[in-house]
């Protein structure tokens, strides 16, 4: 007797975010168009792309604030619309680019919001709460900052607060806009390693990113977008190749190894771009 | 060295104040509360006749027909309450309002509600309606201050900026107040464009149970829909799409603040007529008090609204001019330069 369903039945429900044929369009321009994900593996996975390329819209796409033209976003299966709200949001973490705070509350406060969801309605933070919260302050090496005012940190301090309250929430998957952009190398190792651990325990972690060894070091997969396609899915290994950055970019790069790992370095320009420039 | 201490201990007392660890969130409501009651108190006592405090509970009470006792059920009662209640839904509003843009400028009256709320008023008044129904005021009031806020929505778009807020605000004010103008300009008699004008000042004299009565169904509502927003204005706080993350319905939360508001403006501006600054001055206030956390400002600032009109009318009362100061004069007085006060400092963070 085998436990696998008979082939008439549905097809096995796919863990996590699947995206199929999504396309996305503002007015004339289409930004989305055509794509296919499955993110039903832990692990980072970065999303990489030249600028308008689409990687914020995919994922305010796959959050549902956007309208979709044509295609689906399921998660466990169930379209993200069809889910109820609170129940997608404690599975589901997002961090908005540029790490948006507009009063000057303290960190401690901040990072309890991620708590939102998972409280019952009119409920106070219980201690489960209070230790979610802490886990996250330490794990972004913030603790100490928890009395401070958000509003007076650094930008570094400020994205890892951000990264704390959306780890607060304990979501299965996580997706970070562009955490690092605005960080020194320091910073921006560090937010990567935080996102790198986070993954230990089964969680799925979509990040955005410019810096491609970042890109090369801190992901187990990529996932290449270039005029609102996917122009390459895979290891790091696969996709940061001359050839595939060269078609994408217009920059000509030098692909190295230190130690085990990759890096990527960005030469000089090339291709269509610089030919309208020159 | 000197200097680096002081601006140490100054960092600490600052960071005290922006986690609210001076005064506790109990502390704040408690204090407010007996402000309340005892500005009730005093409001009950004063006026052209003073009704001595041993006096008070007495004629509250009683139900013969001495004077005492008149003036008591029939005039300061209903000023005291009319007070305390259209106080609390002016701040209540400012804090939601100002949460839900997230920007400490914004305001029943600065984005035109209460104006806009008048001009209902004015349009039930002028026509008649007010002699069909005595619901009429209230209901052309909360219409006007609903129609105003979709306005400002669809002048300011969904993430407003402080000038856009205040440009459609007066865009707003002004219209409302140019046909506010055609109403007076086109009355039969003097009279009643007199009372428009005295009206629209707005003030507590003079105003009977009726009215209370007439308001407070409204206003109950219009607060316990901005009450059951805390949690969703928390978590706005990291703007709109981090709040969509976290399980709020962005559209679920406009639609309850903006009729919430309509509601409680819209009724205290259909029996107080338009007090403006209320809703500006309270919450920005009491923010640092309680951590800026939005979700405890809301019922801060309802209180603080109520200590701050009762305060007023009392002030009014209090003053030697004759006639009486209208209410809504008296806080303007104070309100405006407060405002601009706020004006340059805003600019000053952003510039």
């Amino acid at each position: 007797m085998s436990l696998v369903h008979p082939a008439h039945n549905e097809a096995p429900v796919i863990k996590g975010f699947s995206v199929r044929n999504l396309t996305v369009a503002r007015g004339d321009r289409v930004i989305l168009d055509g794509i296919n994900l499955d993110l039903d593996r832990s692990g980072v996975i970065g999303l990489i792309g030249p600028n308008g390329a689409g990687k914020t819209t995919l994922l305010k796409a796959m959050m549902g604030f956007l309208p979709v033209r044509g295609g689906s976003v399921c998660f466990d299966g169930k379209p993200i619309a069809a889910w109820e709200r609170t129940a997608l949001a404690c599975r589901i973490g997002y961090m908005a680019q540029g790490a948006p705070c507009f009063w000057p509350m303290t960190v401690e406060r901040v990072v309890g919001l991620g708590r939102t969801p998972h409280l019952r309605r009119f409920g106070r933070m219980v201690a489960c709460d209070a230790d979610a919260v802490s886990c996250a302050l330490e794990a972004t090496g913030v603790a100490h900052l928890r009395t401070r005012s958000v509003l007076d940190l650094s930008g570094g301090e400020r994205v890892r607060v951000m990264l704390a309250r959306a780890l607060a929430g304990c979501p299965e998957t996580l997706l970070a806009d562009e955490p690092v952009a605005a960080l020194d190398p320091h910073y921006q190792l560090q937010v990567m390693q935080v996102l790198k651990k986070s993954t230990a325990n089964g969680r799925t972690v979509v990040v955005v990113l410019h810096d491609l060894t970042l890109a090369a070091r801190f992901c187990d997969r990529l996932v290449l977008l270039h005029d609102g396609q996917v122009a390459a899915m895979g290891a790091p290994e696969a996709v940061l190749t001359p050839e595939i950055l060269e078609a994408a970019y217009d920059v000509t790069v030098h692909v190295g190894r230190h130690g085990n790992g990759l890096y990527v370095l960005p030469w000089d320009v090339s291709g269509p771009k610089m030919r309208a420039a020159v | 060295m000197c200097g680096e201490a002081g601006a140490t201990v100054q960092n600490e007392v600052r960071d005290r104040l922006k986690s609210g660890a001076v005064i506790s969130y109990g502390g704040v409501l408690s204090i407010m509360a007996l402000a309340i009651v005892f500005l009730f108190v005093v409001g009950l006592c004063i006026g052209p006749v003073l009704i001595p405090l041993n006096h008070v509970v007495d004629s509250l009470f009683a139900t013969d027909n001495a004077p005492f006792t008149v003036i008591m059920q029939e005039i300061r009662l209903p000023r005291a309450i009319l007070g305390g209640v259209v106080g609390a839904s002016l701040g209540l509003s400012g804090a939601a309002l100002q949460g839900l843009l997230r920007n400490p400028l914004a305001e029943p009256g600065l984005i035109g509600a209460s104006s806009s709320a008048a001009l209902g008023a004015v349009i039930a008044l002028y026509y008649g309606f007010s002699t069909l129904s005595p619901l009429a005021l209230p209901v052309f009031a909360i219409v006007g201050a609903v129609l105003s806020i979709l306005a400002l929505f669809a002048l300011t778009g969904r993430d407003p900026g402080v000038m856009s807020i205040i440009l459609a605000g007066v865009a707003l004010t002004s219209l409302t107040g140019a046909l506010i103008s055609i109403a007076i300009n086109m009355s039969p008699d003097p009279h009643s464009a007199l009372e428009i004008v005295f009206w629209m000042m707005g003030s507590l004299s003079d105003r009977s149970m009726q009215h209370v009565i007439l308001a407070l169904p409204f206003t109950v509502i219009g607060w316990a829909m901005m009450m059951s927003c805390g949690r969703a204005l928390d978590a706005l706080t990291l703007g709109e799409e981090t709040a969509a993350s976290l399980g709020i319905s962005l559209s679920r939360l406009r639609f309850r603040l903006i009729v919430g508001t309509a509601f409680a403006v819209g009724a205290g501006v259909a029996v107080a007529g338009s007090i403006g600054f209320v809703g500006l001055v309270v919450p920005h206030l009491l923010r640092p008090l309680v951590g800026y956390r939005p979700s405890r400002l809301l019922m801060a600032s309802a209180l603080g609204g109520a200590v701050l009109l009762l305060a007023a009318d009392v002030g009014v009362r209090l003053l030697p001019v004759d006639p009486e100061f209208k209410l809504g004069v008296l806080t303007s007085v104070v309100g405006a330069p407060f405002f601009l006060a706020l004006v340059l400092k805003t600019r000053h963070r952003t510039l």
